[in-house]
């Protein structure tokens, strides 16, 4: 009881955070009120049991998507202009929709609802085979790598296109980004800023540590390869904010990274090979080693370091490109 | 109270207008983008509202404790993959923005569309 | 080798997927174009392979990680799914083929290797949505194929193509997202993702409101992705502004893709299952598909730009797929099916010859081309034969599905033979749109146009290899009529 009356008071914060998101004519402050409706949300996929995707979203919509709309901010304009027209039509076909969507919801199972016909059918069969078959504690886990696999090598090559898609537009394609230039006052960082300097130099490797623990504790708690992704590159995105875009690119540079993100692609791709050249379909795990549970182990061991791979080197790519465009101006 | 089991369904289609709304009537292109990302995130809310389940637990099973009831982890992993898609779209859209800005030297649509018209 | 064919329909995907990062790596852009086009060759020749098992009536199923449906995600290859891997998986090699020529002026060298393997990103993620056989895993896909196609129209020559492409993007995400959301109050009601197993457990819960608002969404969803009229607005200019190599890959295939996966959801999960769906169908879908027609067609017919006329001109043929649909009858169905085949056909060669003509001319308005024909003879003929093509004219394949579209409103009687009027209308209305052009190249030359100076031989190969296709499938439609025969049986199958 007192959680759904946490969950709805949240909820409903969580709408005023999204109007106060659209009415604020100042694009920082939006940018900062999005994170926040980013961890507000984060909380109620908490509530609702959900702790990968409450770690995730987390991670992600108040990580990363900051930090990219921050940069994008930073090569743009931070101001809207009045907006003219048009609201009426806005107004009425999404009070028309949204309409719509609450009628359907009156023959919806209510929330927690155990006669649901989402607990009832596919669901039961993966809490009960995850034991037998893969021996895994994290029922996530064994979905996302092992019996939905597939869509989680779709998930790679959606996060690989869009970093060979903002390579494509932002960096200049010879793939050394800013390394030459030299450092303007922004790739310095923060490195006269005191207090910045010392706390985040004693955050970063706790952050990058944390997203190793992730990466490989996935099978037992929430995490896996896209937390730890996301997790190791705000460490080095950070280090990279204190200490300039040289230092971090000189740990790992735009051709590392490249490689990174091939390598993580391959890796994935290749383990889904084995399964064909073992002699059974493409992506089954359980032919890799001579005992099926040992074989799905470790390919979901492999694959979600793939999952790592590429995530960290898209993701630091983008930040760099980001970044290296900045310089140019 | 059986209505209120329902709360979560009506927040969900409120948020996502609110995203459709933002992407309607605003011109400026990063606004657009940020009401893009509220439309993804509200899809998440209605697929994670399905998995719980009453007395349920997270999807992560007790080794010593059979009578545990876990909530469905289905929707979970869907929305794992939808958050990756939500984060790439968003990549890509503000590197064109920022292309855009750079081309036109500015981000309202309705001066770019201004500029393309001469 | 037999147990390699078994894993056909996983290496359609697959193969494009797995070159990717290696063109990626690859910086040189003449080995990434050839790593390119030869898995795109390979894509060509699976999906040979696999509309050939399919003409014969097989419907291959494989369960990746071997697990089984609906628990694991399934791939289904049927008649259906086979003729749209041919126009996809055909439409990257010859697009491919004039891509060397026609992108040199276009992207700049050291950009290409990106380029490329957002091609083939493109390629796998349209080929995942047609072999798809669960509603998540296409969404998944879909988002692959829209991310690399963002990518590919913003390698657009022109600063507009930046604002084209963003609304693409902006669009396509709300229509992924409406489909989405249809998927979840499917998964909502029935438990499952798997479509097949959707078609059996929808049965129970069909008059629930959640599920009727689900069609509602995917259809618009779909429909907002296959630019299905009015919801096209993104279509023009993202055609227009892409590079002419793209504009010929996307325009013969990426619409009709989303239109696929409209077509099997509403026939497989919704027809049959749902009172009343048919006529919602028809009521829905018809007068839409004849706005398109009628509209789509005049506003090709007053466009100055070629490129973008020609994307109108493929506004109206979404219409002319979606009319045949309409009718929910076996000859419309397979009329709209064999439209789709056939349309990626006379578009694609038009397209081509843009392309063909931009190498030699700076002209992109139609009132330029003057004097176009004896600069360029046998890229403006391939024009006129592909125009043809378009128009409907028999023995070009442009007729074949428009035929059966027509004599399946005539089973209407009187209402049927209305419903043809603006069909009849729209085709009247290309002939002259066509003409504007034929007329404008054929008039007398301006200035140094009457120097010869013809397209590079491989592109000039490859855009007369795809109009004598047009020529051939239009006197032989027996490959894509069987296949739209046996698609259009599957998706009637109550």
């Amino acid at each position: 009881m007192v959680v759904i009356v946490f969950e709805i008071f949240l909820l409903t914060l969580l709408v005023i955070t999204a109007v106060g998101i659209v009415r604020s004519r100042d694009l920082f402050s939006a940018v900062m009120l999005l994170g926040l409706f980013s961890l507000q949300i984060a909380v109620i996929f908490f509530i609702l049991d959900a702790a990968d995707v409450a770690l995730t979203e987390a991670a992600v919509g108040a990580g990363v998507s900051t930090v990219l709309l921050l940069g994008a901010l930073a090569l743009t304009s931070d101001r809207e202009a009045r907006p003219k027209g048009r609201r009426l039509l806005a107004l009425g076909v999404a009070s028309i929709t949204a309409l719509i969507l609450i009628y359907a919801s009156f023959d919806q199972p209510r929330l927690g609802d155990p006669q649901a016909p989402v607990h009832q059918h596919v669901a039961p069969w993966y809490l009960e085979q995850t034991p037998k078959q893969i021996d895994v504690p994290n029922v996530v886990t064994a979905i996302l790598a092992s019996f939905r696999g597939y869509d989680t090598l779709g998930e790679l090559f959606v996060i690989f296109t869009a970093g060979i898609g903002v390579l494509f537009l932002l960096a200049d394609g010879s793939g050394r980004g800013a390394r030459s230039q030299l450092p303007s006052a922004e790739a310095q960082g923060l490195r006269h800023h005191l207090i910045p300097r010392v706390v985040g130099a004693l955050l970063v490797p706790f952050i990058v540590l944390f997203g190793l623990y992730v990466q490989f504790h996935g099978d037992f708690g929430p995490g896996g390869g896209f937390q730890a992704g996301a997790l190791v590159s705000a460490g080095v995105i950070l280090y990279a904010l204190i200490e300039g875009e040289a230092s971090a690119l000189r740990v790992l540079s735009f051709r590392a990274l490249a490689g990174m993100i091939a390598a993580g692609a391959l890796l994935y791709t290749g383990v889904g090979l084995a399964g064909i050249l073992r002699g059974s379909q493409f992506l089954d795990y359980s032919v890799l080693l001579a005992d099926p549970i040992a074989g799905q182990h470790l390919g979901i061991i492999l694959i979600e370091l793939g999952v790592g791979l590429t995530v960290t080197g898209v993701l630091l790519t983008i930040f760099h490109a980001f970044a290296a465009r900045a310089q140019k101006r | 109270m059986e209505l209120l089991g329902l709360y979560n369904y009506w927040v969900f289609p409120v948020l996502l207008m609110t995203g459709l709304y933002a992407i309607m009537s605003r011109a400026n292109l990063i606004k657009k983008l940020i009401g893009l990302s509220m439309f993804q995130a509200a899809v998440f809310l209605l697929y994670i509202t399905m998995d719980k389940i009453e007395g349920g637990t997270a999807p992560i099973l007790q080794a010593g404790n059979p009578e545990q009831l876990y909530s469905n982890p289905l929707p979970q992993v869907l929305i794992l993959t939808a958050i990756v898609v939500g984060i790439a779209t968003l990549a890509l859209g503000l590197a064109i923005v920022v292309r855009i800005s750079e081309t036109y030297g500015t981000i309202e649509e309705d001066e770019i569309q201004g500029q393309d018209a001469e | 080798m037999s147990s390699l064919a078994t894993h056909l329909p996983v290496l359609q995907v697959v193969v494009p997927l797995l070159t990717a990062p290696l063109v990626f790596m690859l910086r040189q852009h003449g080995l990434a174009w050839a790593a390119t086009t030869a898995a795109s060759l390979c894509a060509f020749a699976v999906a040979i392979e696999l509309s050939t098992a399919a003409r014969g009536g097989a419907t291959l199923v494989y369960e990746v990680g071997a697990w089984p449906a609906p628990y694991g995600i399934e791939l289904v290859v049927d008649a259906f799914s086979a003729l749209l891997l041919l126009m996809v998986t055909g439409a990257s090699v010859f697009a491919l083929l004039i891509a060397r020529r026609s992108l040199e002026a276009e992207i700049p060298e050291q950009r290409l290797h990106l380029f490329y393997a957002a091609w083939l990103l493109a390629l796998a993620g349209l080929s995942g949505i047609v072999v798809a056989g669960d509603a998540f895993n296409i969404f998944v896909f879909m988002e692959i194929s829209a991310l690399a196609t963002y990518v590919l129209v913003a390698g657009g020559p022109r600063r507009q193509a930046l604002p084209a492409v963003f609304r693409y993007l902006v669009m396509g995400t709300i229509g992924a997202t409406f489909y989405l959301i249809g998927v979840g109050l499917i998964y909502m009601m029935t438990g499952t993702l798997n479509i097949a197993d959707m078609e059996m457990r929808i049965r129970d819960v069909s008059d629930l409101r959640p599920v009727l608002v689900a069609g509602g969404f995917i259809t618009v969803g779909l429909a907002l992705k296959a630019a299905v009229f009015p919801l096209h607005a993104w279509l023009p200019n993202a055609y227009t502004y892409a590079p002419n190599a793209v504009t010929v890959f996307i325009a013969a295939c990426s619409t009709k893709v989303s239109l696929y996966v409209l077509l099997r959801f509403d026939f497989v999960v919704f027809q049959g299952n749902q009172a009343g769906h048919v006529a919602q169908f028809a009521m829905f879908m018809l007068p839409l598909a004849i706005f398109a027609i009628v509209i789509a067609s005049i506003l090709a017919l007053r466009e100055a730009n070629l490129k973008r006329m020609l994307a109108y001109s493929s506004v109206a043929q979404i219409g002319y797929i979606l009319f045949g649909a309409g009718l929910v009858s076996a000859t419309g169905l397979t009329g709209g099916i064999a439209h789709m085949f056939n349309h990626a056909l006379a578009k694609g060669a038009l397209f081509l010859a843009v392309a063909c003509l931009a190498t030699s001319l700076s002209a992109t308005a139609v009132s330029d081309l003057a004097g176009a024909a004896r600069r360029m003879p046998f890229t403006m003929a391939a024009f006129v034969i592909a125009g043809l093509s378009l128009i409907g004219i028999p023995g070009t394949a442009g007729f074949i599905g428009k035929w059966f579209i027509v004599v399946a409103a005539l089973e209407h009687g009187v209402a049927g033979a209305l419903l043809i009027l603006p069909v009849l209308a729209g085709s009247l209305i290309a002939v002259l749109y066509i003409w504007r052009v034929v007329e404008s190249a054929y008039s007398s030359p301006a200035g140094d146009m009457a120097t010869r100076q013809e397209a590079p031989l491989p592109m000039l190969a490859t855009l007369w290899f795809v109009v004598l296709l047009n020529v051939y499938f239009g006197l032989q439609p027996s490959l894509p009529l069987d296949l739209a025969r046996s698609a259009a049986a599957r998706l009637l199958l109550p």
